[in-house]
């Protein structure tokens, strides 16, 4: 019961704070809206940022999939293979520093207008969390564990399939977790890039042009929440796919 | 890599000749990390179906021995000969994904045996060692004697003559580790298989095998063989146990 209780509480001080700051005159309403006028942009113009979610929903879902499947494949390649390592671990980092907004107007002119380019920006932010959250789990094997399965005659895939795959799963929910935050802030800033029309990054642009400030913060709401549910369905989906790790780490944290 | 004019002898049995040896024996055999000699001109002999227990001090290189002896690695010098071996490793090791009877018949798995007849060819052994009714538990449900149980029936389905077990039961509490050690007799008695048990406990190498390999600190080679001529079922509070056991700590230069 704290578990809900405590979090709702500090929101509801902290929200309450903030309308008090702006009622009293302490910043100006154009520049920093208060709560409750973001609450009625919330509810005025549901129609377009329902409509403009599920635009942008679809963008962070599916590119995190793809990055979870480059990823996982990638990390499985790394691991097999030192040359690979070698070759590739570097750019992998690199490919990390190169800003969004940088790439995110050259992908469009590559890619179209459509939904493809703001994916790719989307797997790019995120991919890079599941390449070492799956090196990590593929790194928790025993060595111990290799040696046994050579004993027992088993080949290169046979051990791969039954010890080292499952044995990286939870890293790739790991990873794909963390991945959450900036695979939003991805699909956001790829909204924003020349060419496009639609989503909630377009929306937030929109909003700061036409002085709706309340608007873009009732977005900011919404990414929020989006990004915290999809953290909550990545963690049921690893309850599901591998509970063994779920129950490891639920003894732990108790 | 082994070292300069190293000889190596590998003798994997074939099937279709039943006569092939399935011992093993260990000559001169020396093997070196870097700087650190883990083993220089040890010797072990085990026939066919003889229970071996190798005692040491830590670091003698015990884990190293086994480890040659499954070919996991390759002596600096020296020979080897031994059948096919399958290591059990210090911790039981079983796959958190997979149910006591799909760890139990992992060798089977290993081998491209489909799934539904491994779990039909392991069933039988899960009811003999005590498992039945534990087929679909995963190993976070079990005990620790009932793990064990499973990684050594996972050894034994391996179908190899040769087993080489890593201080089995060293991470058991005592009583459990006492009961697995009377399992181990009985499971032995009716599956003879040849072998070679690493153990830092002397009272269990006395109990369970039928000689005991003690061997020197590091780097580590065989200073004593100690036949057990006694009858089991073993009681570690048997006179002649406990004078051997006491052989076995002067040997190892531990005041009694």
């Amino acid at each position: 019961m704290k578990r809900i209780v405590l979090p709702v509480l500090l929101l509801l001080v902290l929200v309450g704070a903030w309308e008090l700051y702006v009622d009293l005159g302490g910043v100006d309403s154009l520049v920093w809206p208060s709560p409750h006028q973001v609450a009625k942009s919330l509810w005025v113009d549901r129609g377009l940022l329902w409509h403009s979610f599920l635009i942008t929903s679809r963008e962070v879902v599916l590119g995190i999939l793809a990055a979870a499947l480059a990823g996982f494949a990638l990390a499985v390649a790394i691991h097999l293979s030192q040359t690979t390592r070698r070759a590739v671990y570097p750019l992998v980092i690199a490919s990390q520093a190169v800003p969004v907004p940088i790439m995110a107007p050259l992908l469009v002119f590559w890619l179209g207008f459509g939904i493809l380019p703001k994916l790719v920006v989307v797997a790019i932010v995120s991919f890079f969390a599941i390449v070492v959250g799956t090196l990590d789990g593929l790194a928790t094997v025993d060595p111990q564990l290799l040696k046994l399965m050579r004993t027992l005659d088993a080949t290169r895939l046979r051990t791969f399939r039954h010890v080292e795959l499952p044995a990286a799963l939870p890293g790739v929910f790991t990873g794909a977790k963390i991945a959450v935050a900036v695979s939003v802030i991805g699909a956001v800033l790829a909204e924003q890039a020349p060419g496009s029309s639609g989503g909630l990054g377009f929306q937030i642009e929109l909003s700061q042009n036409q002085l709706l400030p309340a608007r873009g913060v009732a977005i900011v709401v919404i990414l929020s929440v989006a990004a915290v549910a999809l953290f909550g369905l990545l963690s049921l989906a690893e309850r599901f796919f591998a509970p063994w790790a779920y129950q490891v780490k639920g003894e732990r944290s108790r | 890599m082994p070292a300069k004019g190293a000889t190596k002898t590998r003798i994997e049995a074939p099937a279709e000749e039943p006569l092939a040896f399935s011992g093993v024996a260990v000559e001169a055999v020396s093997r070196a990390y870097g700087r650190t000699q883990a083993l220089e001109r040890m010797s072990l002999h085990v026939a066919e179906h003889e229970v071996v227990a190798v005692v040491g001090p830590s670091g003698c290189g015990k884990s190293t021995l086994l480890e040659l002896i499954c070919g996991l690695q390759q002596p600096d010098r020296g020979t080897i000969t031994t059948g096919p071996a399958v290591l059990m490793p210090q911790r039981d090791l079983l796959l958190p994904w997979y149910s006591a009877i799909d760890n139990a018949s992992l060798a089977l798995l290993a081998r491209r045996v489909p799934r539904e007849q491994a779990r039909a060819q392991a069933a039988p052994w899960l009811q003999r060692f005590g498992l039945g009714g534990f087929e679909g538990s995963r190993p976070a449900a079990l005990s620790g004697g009932m793990r064990q149980r499973v990684a050594f029936l996972r050894t034994l389905l391996a179908g190899k003559p040769v087993l080489a077990l890593d201080e089995p039961f060293a991470s058991l509490d005592a009583i459990t580790r006492a009961e697995m050690q009377g399992w181990l007799t009985h499971v032995l008695a009716s599956e003879p298989r040849t072998v070679v048990l690493v153990t830092h406990d002397v009272e269990e190498a006395v109990v369970l095998a039928d000689r005991v390999a003690v061997m020197s600190s590091r780097p580590g080679r065989n200073i004593a063989d100690i036949d057990v001529p006694l009858p089991r079922p073993r009681r570690r509070t048997d006179p002649d146990v406990v004078a051997l056991r006491e052989r076995a700590l002067e040997v190892l230069g531990v005041p009694g």
